[in-house]
C-alpha cells in the first residue's frame, strides 16, 4: 500500500492542477480530464481507437520482431569472431546515433506511405540497440566459464547452446527492453507523417480535424499505458529461471 | 617408478610482458613429477605466479620454454583428462545442478547421464538439490557442485587452484575432509595449489614451497602420515613451523 500510495498522489495532484488551470483560464480549446475521459470512451464506443491501437502494434511487432531476427544472430557473431566485429562495429556504430526520425523522408521515398515505412523505421530503430547489446554481452562473458568449457572438452554445439547463448540471454534481454522502447517511441512518430491509421494518426487527425484536444490528450495517454505494458511484457522474460542469475546479485 | 609417473614438469619458464618493452619472469625454472595418485600441494606466497604455474600446468597456457608432460605425452591444451578447480568456481548459473553436473558428459558412452549426475550429487551431498540453480546454493554447497561436475567425467587428475579459499573458515575445513572423502572412494592424482599451509600439510603426500618471483622450487617436503590427521599434532605442526620458516615467516 505504501508503494502505491505516492504515485497515485502524485497523478491526483497532476489532474487536480490540470483541472483548475482549465477552469481558472477558462481555457476554450483546451480540454478538462473529464472531457479527456468522456473523449476517450466515445473513440472506444465506436472502435475507432481499437483499430488505431492495434495498427500501431502490428507495425510495432513487426518490425522488432525483424529486428529481433536480425540482431540477435549478428551480435553472436560479431562478439565471437574479432573480424567480424572490427569489420561491422563501425558503421554500426555510425548508423546507431542518427535518429530514426531522420529517416522518414527516406522510408517514404523508397517504401511509399504504406505499412513498409513505419515498419522499416522500426527496424532501423531497435536493430542496432539490440546487436550491440547483445555483442557486448558476449564481450563480457566471464572467462571462467568459458575455460571450464575448454577444460571438458565440449563441442562448437554445446559451448554455444549451453554456455555462450544462456551467458549473453541477460543482455540480450535488456537490448530487447531498449529496443521495444525505441520501436514504440518511433510508431507514433512516423505515423504522425504520412498514414491513415495508428495512434500517431489519431494524434494529428484530432487536432487537423476540429482541434479535438481531449482526443489528443487521450491518444498521448494511451500511448504512454501501452508503452509502459510493452516494458512490462518484456521485463517478464527477466524472471525466467535460466536469466534470474544475472538480476539477484 | 617410471611407469607411475602421471605429471612430468621439466624446467619451465615463464614471463609477461611489462611496460616498456621489459619483460617480468614469473616462473624460473620448474621442474617435480607428480605420481599416479599422489597428491602433492605447492604452497607460495601470494603473487609468486602459483596461479599461471597451475594455468601451465593443466594447459591453458604455454610456457616460453621446458614442457609439461602428462602420461608420457606433451600437454598442449586443457582436456578433461585433467580439471581444474579453482578458487572462484565455474559452476555455470544458468544451468541447474543436474544440468551443471550433465555438462561434460558427452557422446554416448555414459550411459543415463542423468542418473550419473544424480548419484554425483548424491556422494557430494545435494542430494535434493538437483533441480536447484546454483544461486539458490551456499558458497559450500556450490563448492561441492563444482568438485561433482569434476568427479562426474572421472578424471584422472584434479588440479585445484586455492579451491577452499573463498570458503569462511569452519566450511574451508570441512570441505578438506569431504575432499579426502571422496578421493579415498575414487583414486584421483591432485595438484592442490594453495597459500594455506595448514590445508597443504593437512591433505597432501608431499608439499612444494615456492620462491617469490621468478618462483622456484625452494623446498620439498613428505608428509608421511595417515589420514585422518590432526593437525595440532606434534609432527605436523613441526612440519608448519619448518614450511612457513622457508617462506620466511
Amino acid at each position: 500500500m505504501s508503494k502505491i500510495l505516492p504515485p497515485l498522489a502524485v497523478m491526483a495532484l497532476v489532474i487536480t492542477v490540470w483541472w483548475a488551470v482549465v477552469v481558472k483560464t477558462e481555457s476554450a480549446i483546451f480540454p478538462t480530464p473529464w472531457q479527456v475521459v468522456t473523449g476517450t470512451l466515445e473513440l472506444a464506443e465506436d472502435g475507432t481507437l481499437w483499430e488505431h491501437i492495434a495498427a500501431s502494434l502490428f507495425r510495432v511487432g513487426t518490425g522488432f520482431g525483424l529486428a529481433l531476427l536480425v540482431a540477435v544472430p549478428l551480435g553472436l557473431w560479431m562478439g565471437w569472431v574479432g573480424g567480424a566485429y572490427r569489420t561491422f562495429n563501425p558503421i554500426f556504430q555510425m548508423l546507431r546515433p542518427i535518429s530514426p526520425i531522420a529517416w522518414i523522408p527516406l522510408a517514404i521515398l523508397w517504401f511509399g506511405v504504406g505499412d513498409v515505412s513505419p515498419i522499416f523505421l522500426i527496424f532501423i530503430s531497435s536493430v542496432f540497440p539490440m546487436i550491440v547489446q547483445t555483442t557486448s554481452g558476449v564481450h563480457t562473458i566471464e572467462r571462467r566459464y568459458l575455460r571450464a568449457a575448454a577444460n571438458f572438452g565440449v563441442s562448437r554445439s554445446v559451448l554455444f547452446r549451453q554456455v555462450v547463448i544462456p551467458a549473453v540471454l541477460p543482455e540480450i534481454i535488456i537490448g530487447m527492453r531498449i529496443g521495444i522502447g525505441v520501436a514504440w517511441l518511433v510508431v507514433v512518430a512516423a505515423e504522425m507523417i504520412a498514414l491513415r491509421s495508428g495512434l500517431g494518426y489519431l494524434i494529428m487527425d484530432s487536432r487537423n480535424a476540429g482541434n479535438r484536444y481531449d482526443l489528443l490528450i487521450a491518444s498521448m495517454i494511451i500511448i504512454g499505458l501501452i508503452g509502459l505494458l510493452l516494458d512490462g511484457i518484456t521485463r517478464l522474460l527477466e524472471r525466467m529461471k535460466t536469466v534470474k542469475w544475472r538480476y539477484v546479485r | 617408478m617410471s611407469d607411475s609417473r602421471k605429471i612430468v614438469v621439466t624446467d619451465i619458464r615463464k614471463s609477461f610482458p611489462a611496460s616498456k618493452g621489459a619483460t617480468l619472469p614469473v616462473v624460473g625454472g620448474i621442474s617435480f613429477t607428480v605420481a599416479d595418485g599422489e597428491f602433492v600441494a605447492i604452497v607460495g606466497p601470494s603473487g609468486c605466479g602459483k596461479s599461471t604455474l597451475m594455468n601451465i600446468i593443466a594447459g591453458f597456457e604455454q610456457p616460453d620454454s621446458g614442457s609439461v608432460q602428462v602420461d608420457g605425452k606433451e600437454q598442449l591444451g586443457p582436456s578433461p583428462k585433467g580439471i581444474v578447480i579453482s578458487q572462484h568456481g565455474s559452476v555455470f548459473p544458468w544451468l541447474t545442478v543436474r544440468q551443471n553436473l550433465m555438462f561434460g558428459l558427452n557422446g554416448d558412452e555414459h550411459g543415463d547421464k542423468a542418473a550419473l549426475a544424480d548419484h554425483y550429487a548424491a556422494m557430494v551431498g545435494l542430494k535434493g538439490f538437483e533441480n536447484s540453480y546454483p544461486h539458490e546454493l551456499s558458497g559450500g554447497m556450490l563448492k561441492r557442485a563444482e568438485l561433482a561436475r569434476a568427479f562426474v567425467v572421472k578424471p584422472e587428475i584434479l588440479y585445484m587452484d586455492e579451491p577452499f579459499s573463498a570458503l569462511d573458515a569452519l566450511m574451508n575445513m570441512r570441505m578438506r575432509t569431504e575432499l579426502l572423502r571422496i578421493l579415498g572412494e575414487e583414486r584421483h592424482t591432485v595438484l592442490l595449489i594453495t597459500h594455506d599451509v595448514e590445508e597443504a600439510i593437512y591433505m597432501a603426500d608431499r608439499v612444494l614451497v615456492l620462491s617469490p618471483r621468478p618462483t622456484t622450487i625452494q623446498a620439498s617436503f613428505r608428509v608421511d602420515m595417515p589420514h585422518p590427521r590432526k593437525l595440532s599434532s606434534p609432527e605436523l605442526q613441526g612440519l608448519r613451523e619448518a614450511i612457513l620458516k622457508e617462506l620466511g615467516l
